[in-house]
Order: C-alpha cells, then sequence, then structure tokens
C-alpha cells in the first residue's frame, strides 16, 4: 500500500469497510424511503451530491415547511454533548433565512431521518451540515420561483426575512414560505445546482448562538434517555459475565423471580437480566442473581505491565505498510541516529452516567415490532445489528436516538439497546428501561486499545531529518456496529445461539484507524509508517476519542522534540523547518505568540545519567497535530511543574490555537478543543484500564482516576477563521497535541524523556532516578 | 410501608422501602430529571441535591434518613425563572454532554451558601468530588465566579 488515496468527498468515515457500508446504506435509504426504490433503480449514475446529501437524496428527507410558520430540519447525526445541534440550526438559518426560533430538530430517528451513520470522527458539519446547506439553498431558490409566480416579481427582486418573501422594492405583496407549502413541494430529489450563500452573506455562521439543549439540562428539564419515562414503564438490570467468555454455569433464576416486584427474569444462554416494577428492586434482583450465578472463567487475557507490549508485539497480525516515501539520497546523508519506543494502555471512555436504553415490543407478540430509545451514536447501523441479533426484519425496529453522558466514542451505548430489547421481549407491551451499573459500564464497554509505537530517524550534518520510521502495533480500534461479517453487539455473542463478532479491521487511510495520524505531515526526506493490526482481541477494544492518533501523535511529537534534542535546535523552530503547510505554520506560530515561546534548544534525552533532583522544576512543551491530517489544525503549548520528590505533574496552563476552515460556532469550538485538551490530560496523567489474567478489574471510579478541578489547568483558545475554507471537524483536534506538548513539557523541566503513558508519580521518580 | 419527604417546599410520600436510595425516590416517584445516576458509591457527584443546605449524595443516602428539607435543581429555578447559577451556567456555554451538570450547580449551591465569595482555589476544592468526563471545568469555573459575583 502507498499513500495515494482516494481523495473523493467522504471518505472518511469512521466505518472500517466504507464501500460496503456506502453500498448497504443506499439500500436501506431505498427500503425505508420505499418511494425512492424505482428512482434508483433508474439511476445507476446519479450525480455525486455534496456530503450526506449524497446518500439521502430527498429534499423533504432533509427538511419540512410547516403550515404553522415553523421549518423542521432532519438530521441523521446526533448530539453528543458536542452542539452539533445548535451549529446545524445556524446553517439552516443563514441559507434558508428564517430566524432560530422557528427551526424544529428531529435528529437521529431510523423512521423520519437521513441515514448518515455514525456520528463520529469530528464529520458532522462536512456531512450534515454540508447537506443541510445545498438542500437549504435550492429550497430557498424553490420557493422564490414559486413566490414569483404568485406575486408577479422576477425571482431575482425577491428577498427573504424569516419566511416571510416580498419585493425588494415597488410592490408590497408578500408571501411566506408556510404560506406556499401548497405550491412549492420539496417532495423532490435535491440537485444541489443551487449555490448556498457566500460566507459573506452569513448571519449566524461564525457567531456563538448559545446551544439549544443548555436550558434543559440546567433545570433538570427532560434532557437525556434516562430521563424517558413511558407509560407503565418498568426497570431492567443486567447480570454480565464476570470476565470475558465466561460462561454460565448455573443461577437461581427461580428464587429472584420470587422478590418483591420482579416482573420478569430472563435467561438465554450466558445472557441474564432482570426486569422489576422499581428500579431499586430490579437492583436488588440483580445483585441476587449474581450473587447466584456460578461462571466457568477461561482466564486468557493477556499479561500486564511491560510484558503485555512485548506479547502485543508478537501477537498474530495483519501487516501493512501504510506509507513509504523513499528518497535514497536523502537516507543516505544522515549523520545521526535516533531511536525509541512510546506505549499506551488500555484507556477507558468512562463516561459519567452510565449507559441506559429504553425499549418497547407490541403488545401482540404477532405483530414483532420493537422502538428502542438509545443514545447510540449510530441509530441504522445499530438497528441493522438489533435485528440480525434478534433475527427479525429490520423494518419492524425503530431506533430513536436520545441523548445520553457524553460517549468519546463507542462506549455501552449500543450494547445496552440489545440488552433493553432481549428482555423487553419477555414483557410484550411493556416499555423497559434499562441502565447498566457503573460496574457494568467500566468491565463491559469496548475499551481504547492499547498500542506500542517504534520510532526511529536519522537527521543530516544541518539538523534535518532525512529518515523516520514509525512503525506500530495495536488491537482494532473500530468495532462497531455493522459489521457485514458479524454483529458487534456484546449480548449477541452471549445467546444459547450466539452470533459472532465481526473481525479486527482497521480503518483505511487517509484517515487511518491504529496508523491514524501515523503518517508524518512534516516534510522528512523519506518516511515509511507500518502498521500491525493485532488479529485476536483477547479485550474488546473499539473507537475510544481519536482512536489511534492519541497514540500515535504522543510518539511522533515526543520523537520531534527528541529529535530536535539530537539536533540541538528550538522545537518550535525545527518543526517549522519541516512544515510546509502554511495553515499548520500558522496555527504553530499563532501558539508562540499567545505563549511567548523564547526559543532554546530542545533538551538531548539521550543519555541523560544523573538523578534529576531540585523540588519543583517548571517546564514548557510545544506540539502540534492535524487531526486525521484531514481535519482541524491544532497547536498547542503547556507549562507544567514536576515534584521531583512526590514524582507529581501539575500542567498549570495549555494556549492553544486551532483552524477548522470555515468557523460555524466559535464557542462550541473553543469548548471542544478545551473539553479535549482537559480529557488528554487525564488521559496523560492517571488512566490505565487494569486487568489481570481473567478479569477487568477498573470497575468504578476508585480503580479508574480521571482529572479533577484541583488539576484542571488554566486554557487560552485562539481560533484562525478562514471564511473561505471549508469547516474542518474539531471534535478530536486538541487531544493529540495535548499528551505532545506535555510530554515535552516534561522533558524541558528534567532533561529526561516519559514514553510509557500514562505519567504516573511511580513513573516520574524512575524517569528521574 | 411508605417514607414521606419535603422536596422543593412540598411534602411528598413514596411507597419505597426505607432503605432505598434518595436519588430513586426523587427520579422514579416524584419525577424528578435532575439527580443523575453516576456510580452508586458517592465518588462522581452527579446524583447530588441539598438536604437542609447541605450537599448529600442522593445514590446513598436512604430516603427515610433524608428527614428535613431536601432541594434539587428543579427547586432552584425553571427555565421561566432561572437562579443565578442556572444562569451563569447557560451564560458561560459550562456544559457539553450535561450529564453531570446537576451535580456541579448543587455542589456550587452549597458552596455560595457557605462562602458568600470563593476565590478560584477554594471553588476548585469545593467541586474536587464532582467529576466531568467532557473536560467542561474551566468553564464551570467561570460560571460559578459569575454567579457568585451576582449574588455577592
Amino acid at each position: 500500500m502507498n499513500t495515494a488515496h482516494n481523495t473523493s468527498a467522504n471518505t472518511t468515515m469512521d466505518q472500517p469497510t466504507r464501500r460496503a457500508f456506502l453500498k448497504r446504506t443506499s439500500l436501506t435509504v431505498a427500503f425505508s424511503l420505499s418511494p425512492l426504490l424505482p428512482a434508483i433503480a433508474q439511476a445507476p449514475a446519479a450525480a455525486v451530491l455534496p456530503g450526506s446529501l449524497n446518500g439521502n437524496r430527498r429534499l423533504d428527507g432533509w427538511l419540512r415547511i410547516n403550515a404553522n410558520g415553523t421549518v423542521t430540519l432532519l438530521t441523521g447525526k446526533v448530539e453528543l454533548g458536542q452542539g452539533i445541534l445548535t451549529a446545524l440550526t445556524q446553517i439552516v438559518s443563514d441559507e434558508l433565512d428564517v430566524d432560530l426560533q422557528r427551526l424544529h430538530v428531529i435528529s437521529g430517528d431510523t423512521s423520519l431521518t437521513p441515514n448518515e451513520g455514525v456520528t463520529a470522527g469530528s464529520l458532522s458539519v462536512q456531512d450534515s451540515g454540508t447537506a443541510l446547506r445545498f438542500a437549504c439553498a435550492e429550497a430557498r431558490g424553490l420557493m422564490l420561483a414559486a413566490a414569483a409566480i404568485k406575486l408577479g416579481v422576477p425571482a431575482s427582486d425577491l428577498q427573504v426575512t424569516d419566511g416571510t418573501i416580498s419585493a425588494r422594492q415597488g410592490s408590497n405583496a408578500r408571501t411566506s414560505y408556510w404560506g406556499l407549502t401548497g405550491e412549492a413541494s420539496l417532495q423532490r430529489e435535491a440537485s444541489a445546482k443551487t449555490a448556498p450563500k457566500p460566507s459573506s452573506q452569513h448571519r449566524l455562521t461564525g457567531t456563538s448562538v448559545q446551544r439549544r439543549d443548555i436550558p434543559a439540562k440546567v433545570t433538570g428539564g427532560e434532557a437525556f434517555v434516562q430521563d424517558l419515562r413511558l407509560p407503565g414503564m418498568v426497570h431492567g438490570r443486567v447480570v454480565r459475565p464476570p470476565a470475558p467468555r465466561a460462561k454460565l454455569v448455573s443461577v437461581d433464576v427461580a428464587a429472584v423471580q420470587r422478590m418483591a416486584g420482579v416482573r420478569a427474569v430472563h435467561r438465554d444462554g450466558n445472557f441474564l437480566a432482570v426486569a422489576a416494577d422499581r428500579e431499586e428492586q430490579a437492583i436488588a434482583a440483580a445483585n441476587a442473581l449474581r450473587a447466584s450465578a456460578r461462571w466457568d472463567e477461561p482466564g486468557d487475557l493477556p499479561p500486564v505491565g511491560a510484558a503485555l507490549f512485548n506479547h502485543m508485539k508478537k501477537a498474530r497480525s495483519q501487516d501493512s505498510v501504510v506509507a513509504d516515501k523513499k528518497d535514497a539520497t536523502a537516507a543516505a546523508t544522515a549523520t545521526v541516529k535516533v531511536n525509541a519506543e512510546y506505549t499506551r494502555p488500555y484507556q477507558a471512555h468512562a463516561s459519567i452516567g452510565p449507559s441506559c436504553a429504553v425499549a418497547q415490543w407490541s403488545a401482540n407478540k404477532a405483530d414483532n415490532k420493537l422502538h428502542v430509545w438509545s443514545h447510540s451514536q449510530s441509530v441504522f447501523p445499530l438497528r441493522n445489528d438489533m435485528a440480525k441479533a434478534l433475527r427479525m426484519p429490520q423494518d419492524n425496529i425503530i431506533v430513536s436516538h436520545r441523548e445520553g453522558s457524553g460517549c468519546y466514542g463507542h462506549n455501552g451505548a449500543d450494547d445496552v439497546a440489545l440488552d433493553a430489547a432481549l428482555l423487553a421481549r419477555a414483557l410484550p407491551g411493556v416499555p423497559v428501561r434499562l441502565q447498566w451499573m457503573r460496574e457494568d459500564e467500566f468491565a463491559s464497554e469496548p475499551l481504547g486499545s492499547a498500542m506500542v509505537m517504534q520510532m526511529s530517524g536519522a537527521l543530516d550534518a544541518a539538523g534535518k531529518v532525512v529518515d523516520w520510521q514509525h512503525e506500530l502495533w495495536s488491537y482494532t480500534h473500530s468495532t462497531r456496529p455493522f459489521d457485514p461479517d458479524g454483529v458487534n453487539l456484546s449480548a449477541a455473542w452471549l445467546l444459547q445461539e450466539p452470533h459472532k463478532s465481526g473481525p479486527a479491521r482497521n480503518i483505511p487511510q487517509p484517515a487511518g484507524g491504529s496508523d491514524r495520524n501515523a503518517v508524518p505531515l512534516y516534510n522528512f526526506g523519506q518516511h515509511k509508517t507500518i502498521n500491525h493490526l493485532l488479529l485476536d482481541m483477547p479485550i474488546r477494544t473499539s473507537a475510544l476519542r481519536t482512536l489511534g492518533a492519541y497514540a500515535n501523535t504522543f510518539a511522533l511529537e515526543s520523537f520531534m522534540d527528541e529529535m530536535a534534542g539530537a539536533a540541538g535546535a528550538d522545537p518550535l523552530a525545527f518543526r517549522l523547518t519541516h512544515m510546509t503547510d502554511p495553515r499548520g505554520r500558522a496555527v504553530m506560530e499563532r501558539v508562540a505568540a499567545m505563549a511567548n515561546w523564547k526559543s532554546a534548544p530542545a533538551p538531548d534525552t539521550r543519555n541523560a545519567k544523573s538523578p534529576v533532583k531540585g523540588g519543583v522544576l517548571k517546564g514548557r512543551g510545544i506540539a502540534f497535530s492535524k487531526y486525521k491530517n484531514l481535519a482541524s489544525y491544532v497547536a498547542i503549548i503547556m507549562d507544567i511543574a514536576v515534584d521531583t520528590r512526590s514524582g507529581v505533574i501539575s500542567v498549570e496552563k495549555a494556549w492553544s490555537a486551532v483552524d477548522v476552515g470555515l468557523v460555524v460556532n466559535p464557542d462550541g469550538v473553543r469548548n471542544q478543543i478545551e473539553g479535549g485538551i482537559v480529557q488528554s490530560a487525564s488521559w496523560s496523567l492517571f488512566e490505565t484500564a487494569q486487568h489481570d489474567s481473567r478479569h477487568l478489574i477498573s470497575r468504578n471510579w476508585p480503580d479508574y482516576r480521571i482529572m479533577r478541578f484541583p488539576e484542571v489547568p488554566a486554557l487560552q483558545v485562539e481560533l484562525i477563521n478562514r471564511p473561505d475554507e471549508r469547516s474542518l471537524g474539531v471534535g478530536e483536534g486538541s487531544q493529540g497535541p495535548t499528551v505532545g506538548a506535555l510530554a515535552n513539557a516534561f522533558a524541558n523541566a528534567t532533561g529526561r524523556r516519559l514514553r510509557d503513558l500514562p505519567f504516573t508519580p511511580d513513573r516520574v521518580k524512575l524517569a528521574l532516578a | 410501608m411508605s417514607v414521606s419527604l419535603s422536596v422543593n417546599g412540598k411534602r411528598h410520600t413514596s411507597p419505597a422501602a426505607p432503605e432505598t436510595p434518595l436519588l430513586y425516590v426523587l427520579r422514579n416517584d416524584l419525577g424528578l430529571n435532575s439527580a443523575k445516576y453516576g456510580c452508586g458509591i458517592a465518588q462522581c457527584g452527579a446524583c447530588t441535591v441539598l438536604l437542609d443546605g447541605q450537599a448529600v449524595r442522593s445514590c446513598v443516602t436512604p430516603c427515610a434518613a433524608a428527614q428535613g428539607q431536601i432541594t434539587t435543581l428543579e427547586g432552584l429555578g425553571s427555565t421561566d425563572k432561572l437562579h443565578a447559577l442556572q444562569k451563569a451556567f447557560i451564560e458561560e456555554q459550562a456544559v457539553q454532554c450535561g450529564y453531570c451538570i446537576n451535580g456541579m450547580i448543587m455542589s456550587a449551591k452549597a458552596l455560595l451558601d457557605r462562602v458568600r465569595n470563593p476565590d478560584e482555589k477554594q471553588i476548585r476544592e469545593a467541586m474536587a468530588g464532582n467529576l466531568c468526563r467532557c473536560g467542561t471545568h474551566t468553564r464551570i469555573l467561570r460560571a460559578i465566579q459569575r454567579a457568585a459575583k451576582e449574588l455577592a
């Protein structure tokens, strides 16, 4: 494989087999919008439409003008706390010339909205925002054409103000979008031939409109799936196997069935769940079930500590050369060679709210219909896998998105939806709300994969990088639902007649999965990236925010400083020397100005010998990445203090300069960047999801420490707005540069290098000894 | 068997057993959304309510022991009539997913009732038991400072 990419607009979806995915997506659309079927059949070579419009081509699939003076915006993307629905309303408001108050949003519903796959990969503004921009521009044009006939005024002389259409001058005649619903139908295929407005005509795009979901969240409104209360609803809990692949030997179902309030105890193979009238009764019944259950635990988990990484390097793998830019002439000028190995442990999503779903089957069993309310990132793929797991037609299932706790990737959201459906099948017609307990979430969620990154590089006599090698070992980062060769919902593997999970897959470049951000953007003489995708998965892994990019950027940006140290160069100057992309240079130069960066050589950490002492040492580091090499440009400078006696690292301040192209909502972008810095600093200082030979042993917050208020740094974020560039994803932009800046700040403070995450006090003390 | 509680100024009776965590009575018997299940062992703060002005973790407080004036987030204010803290959280956009926010506001309320004008270090210490995973901490700090100013 080489670095030649398919550069079509949509190549970065977080799915392992995109081509297969898109193929099936269009089928899904055809089935759910059956009038469309002939159109698709007759037009196999339909024009490629922008963003998600391409797979969801009906205008009325995106937009409805309602006679009551409101506009309904439909999107397949969902709110995860990232503010996407607010950003989309800004786009619609601008393109349609309709005030925000008139907009009603429906998102992520398999019976109502476009199918946009997964809300992931920092792609929602690109995918859904682009589709809505074009759909709105076209709808506005259709409305103006109808108004021109009705008012007898040429369309070019008409203006739209909050949905009211009037002549710019001369005539008092007016109509409105809602007055034209009979004349201008959106029940047609989009052409995307009406150009959206230039950025100079945007009123709300580029402004910090307040999030529409926050008022309910600060007043106790119904804001989350956890808050959904349906008439007659009962409460469910699961009892998961205590260890991966454990088999249920025996359990006393009868005793639990007699407990107060218990409505159903459901066992199917190794799947065990209980429903009760009251939530505390369901919890008590689940505890009783757990206490009586006997399991056979295989004890087949990989070794821990440093042995895990040695194990990974020898494990069965599929190996690929991800990038290989050859320049033998440059490589031959090498005078200094540097090597280093970096590691990252398993880490957890660790959502504050354990996953939850509500499921309700048709009262009449023969109807075999199911409605599920879920905080899944991917309602359509979830429906697909639920249908396979439940062995029923997917047309009989509706999945409706409701918000949950922040997920940060593939957590328990999808799994719990199938759990609720399996349990609810025992109670036809009765809505069952099933929330995982905290221990279920930690022990059952797919983890972010442990990773090893081996780096080697060479400098020429002038201190330029002439050779760069990045070799990595990782379990998969992509086991979301919608795998063609399996069912990726955990309960499906536990059934008496089990389904198998999909195989380990990697998202191909240019986005990459394990190898995301493992191909340098810096201009080196030659460079090569090798990915070892581990094929067996003893501990379940999947997408944790940024996938491999966090660990790869840790390695790449740390190694950049190690090379700078070997060259005796200033870290910022060294980066700029190797960066030709003007937007990459601009964020680095801006953050340097923000933090008043003082040029000095990076420490040469290759031969550190005598112990480091001296109480509290201060340090500053810089790092850069363009997320996925496709999305936002982010540079970060971080100031830290290292207490050499306790080994505690304090992050004092972080500055960040960000380029996301056209900014839709500046405060929303800042919120994402700030949150990413804090989350990444937490991963980097504290977090390891621990296991022993049998069990995942991080089960609650005392076993899985995250950053707390006293440890959070001061933050300063500046945006470089580029209104004429397309919007780039921002949701995962700052995690990589944060860990790079932190690692480099430590080296700057101490002259030593930390290469194993997280940077715990024990590791710090060892590094300083 | 029933338990009587005073919540947001009103008396309520719940059929819950006395050892039932207050959290489930508030959510399921009284239909209050604000307090959230997070960990069940008083480690994350998402379930925080006030009992006679003190911040308590409703996930580990037996409902029968909650004898006193219970205040939930709904009792502070509504979208029509926001409390200064609720208003400040909106002004500062101090929310991402918002699952922890009930606990953030209730813990901040207990702090501001105790300390009129806390400095940033005091706020950080007072909020140390409330976990946020989205990384919205610096905004939450600003929101509490903003509310403190307005209330002072």
